[in-house]
């Protein structure tokens, strides 16, 4: 197989540069179906960003409602024992969902992800789950403050027919609300999911096989970094302008349609 | 529920927004059953806060407001369930643009009254063919013009069979072209004695059809009576004035 390529490539190319060109592909791809290495790390990519991203958005949209609650309380004059109880604790939880926005937002992905690999789920034997929910911490707080701005850029007569109908403060949010919230927030959230693709490859660095890591592996068998490294990124791209393209498209679909 | 018992009764109505002027000043107000209730005033007079109070869309800062006997204003009875039967229509109509005429229509009597959607469908349709809109069912809201999407406003209150309705200025966001086909279904409700308040700037609808026109100014209802009354024999300098410029 590899003799068939090299005599396929000798027809075409002749010179030193061409042939060596061929060899490296051999060397870094073939051999041992190190192609496979790569597809499986990208498997893992995939698997990490998709989870994390579903994961990200609920736990982000539960934080979303709660800081909009907080920020648009009304003090009534008269409350229940029970409704006093409510305040106090959505004042606990928005001041957990501040803190915690603060520290994700304030430190690197990178710390994060070490931190819950190292420190926190140290003893976990399942590495990709560990990771996806380091990478749903990370997503969920940036994913928190684009709904936020979606919840708050919806017109609050929506609210007041939701609540005049007879719903609920919840099932208003639910069926009235958040569903135009997410709808502008779309591109944004898109952008996030690409945000979020691109940084799983810090995975790589808690020895996880993902599609960075599995190009690290090619070149420490072939101690060549060129072509494993070109061929990650070329793969990230791809998918990068995959996801590009569909955002685009969806946002055009959005502006031009009903809203 | 007694015969000659109010369907809403405003107690001391009092609401401070933190302004120089309270935005009502110790409101008191009896709602009977099959009236037609209309609020006029200059804006900033407190007619959309009354109204908005009466559903507690406003929560007032003082008094008490009895919708069929039961305090609203008191936290531990469940306003959700007496909002169900308090139907309102907004200056903006806000109905809901993510979803089909259909589904605003139908959401609320199926999620809150448990309706089957067979049910709820027929209900609408109904309505909808009441205000000449059953063809548009399956339109979104902003495929409508205004006039459109403020009979399919007072649709979608009416569909959780309310006993009484709030009209917000109903009309006030309306090309002048598309006032009347809103007034139309607005006094079609009137006949079938339906119990409406109704904050509007029409002052022939007042005449036409209300059964009790209220004039506020500063928070305060400065004057009612019928609509003979109230607008041929104006007992007051301001309300004279008020007239005379609007009419």
């Amino acid at each position: 197989m590899g003799e068939l390529i090299y005599n396929i490539a000798n027809i075409f190319v002749s010179d030193d540069k061409a042939k060596w060109f061929v060899t490296e592909l051999y060397n870094n791809f073939i051999v041992d179906n190190r192609w496979s290495w790569l597809l499986k790390g990208l498997g893992i990519t995939i698997r990490l960003t998709v989870f994390a991203f579903i994961f990200g958005l609920l736990l982000g949209l539960i934080i979303a409602v709660i800081r909009v609650t907080y920020d648009k309380r009304v003090d009534t004059p008269k409350q229940s024992v029970s409704q006093k109880a409510g305040r106090f604790i959505l004042g606990i939880l928005n001041a957990i969902c501040k803190l915690y926005l603060n520290i994700i937002q304030g430190t690197p992905t990178i710390v994060q992800i070490m931190i819950i690999y190292f420190v926190i789920l140290a003893d976990s034997t399942n590495k990709v789950g560990v990771a996806t929910l380091g990478f749903t911490i990370n997503s969920s707080a940036y994913v928190a403050e684009i709904i936020r701005g979606g919840i708050n850029g919806v017109d609050k007569g929506q609210m007041e027919a939701g609540r005049s109908l007879g719903f609920g403060y919840i099932p208003t949010m639910i069926y009235v609300v958040i569903p135009q919230a997410l709808r502008s927030a779309l591109p944004a959230l898109c952008n996030e999911l690409v945000v979020l693709l691109k940084e799983t490859s810090v995975a790589s660095m808690v020895a996880l096989q993902d599609l960075l890591a599995a190009a690290l592996l090619i070149k420490s068998r072939t101690y060549s970094a060129f072509f494993p490294l070109i061929a990650a990124a070329l793969i990230y791209f791809v998918i990068v302008s995959i996801l590009r393209n569909f955002s685009a498209r969806l946002e055009r679909r959005l502006n031009s349609g009903e809203r | 529920m007694k015969g000659n018992e109010p369907l809403i009764k405003v107690e001391n109505l009092t609401k401070d927004f933190g302004n120089a002027v309270l935005a009502l000043d110790n409101v008191n107000n009896n709602i009977y059953n099959g009236e037609v209730v209309v609020v006029i005033g200059p804006s900033g007079s407190g007619k959309s806060t009354f109204l908005r109070c009466l559903n507690l869309l406003e929560v007032p800062t003082d008094g008490h407001i009895y919708f069929e006997g039961v305090d609203i204003t008191d936290p531990k009875n469940n306003l959700n369930k007496h909002r169900r039967k308090m139907g309102m229509v907004f200056q903006q109509f806000n109905l809901f643009p993510h979803m089909t005429i259909m589904r605003n229509l139908t959401i609320g009597p199926m999620k809150l009254l448990k309706k089957s959607k067979e049910e709820a469908e027929k209900k609408a349709m109904e309505l909808l063919e009441r205000v000449g809109l059953a063809d548009r069912a399956n339109s979104y809201p902003n495929q409508l013009s205004g006039g459109q999407k403020q009979r399919i406003a007072i649709v979608r209150a009416l569909c959780m069979e309310p006993d009484v309705m709030l009209f917000d200025e109903p009309t006030s966001a309306l090309d002048p072209e598309m006032v009347g086909e809103v007034l139309d279904v607005m006094k079609s409700l009137a006949r079938e004695n339906m119990t409406m308040v109704v904050v509007t700037h029409e002052m022939g609808f007042a005449r036409e059809v209300g059964s009790r026109v209220i004039f506020m100014e500063n928070g305060k209802i400065l004057e009612e009576n019928t609509p003979d009354e109230f607008f041929d024999n104006p007992k007051s300098e301001r309300l004279k004035n008020f007239l005379d410029k609007v009419l």
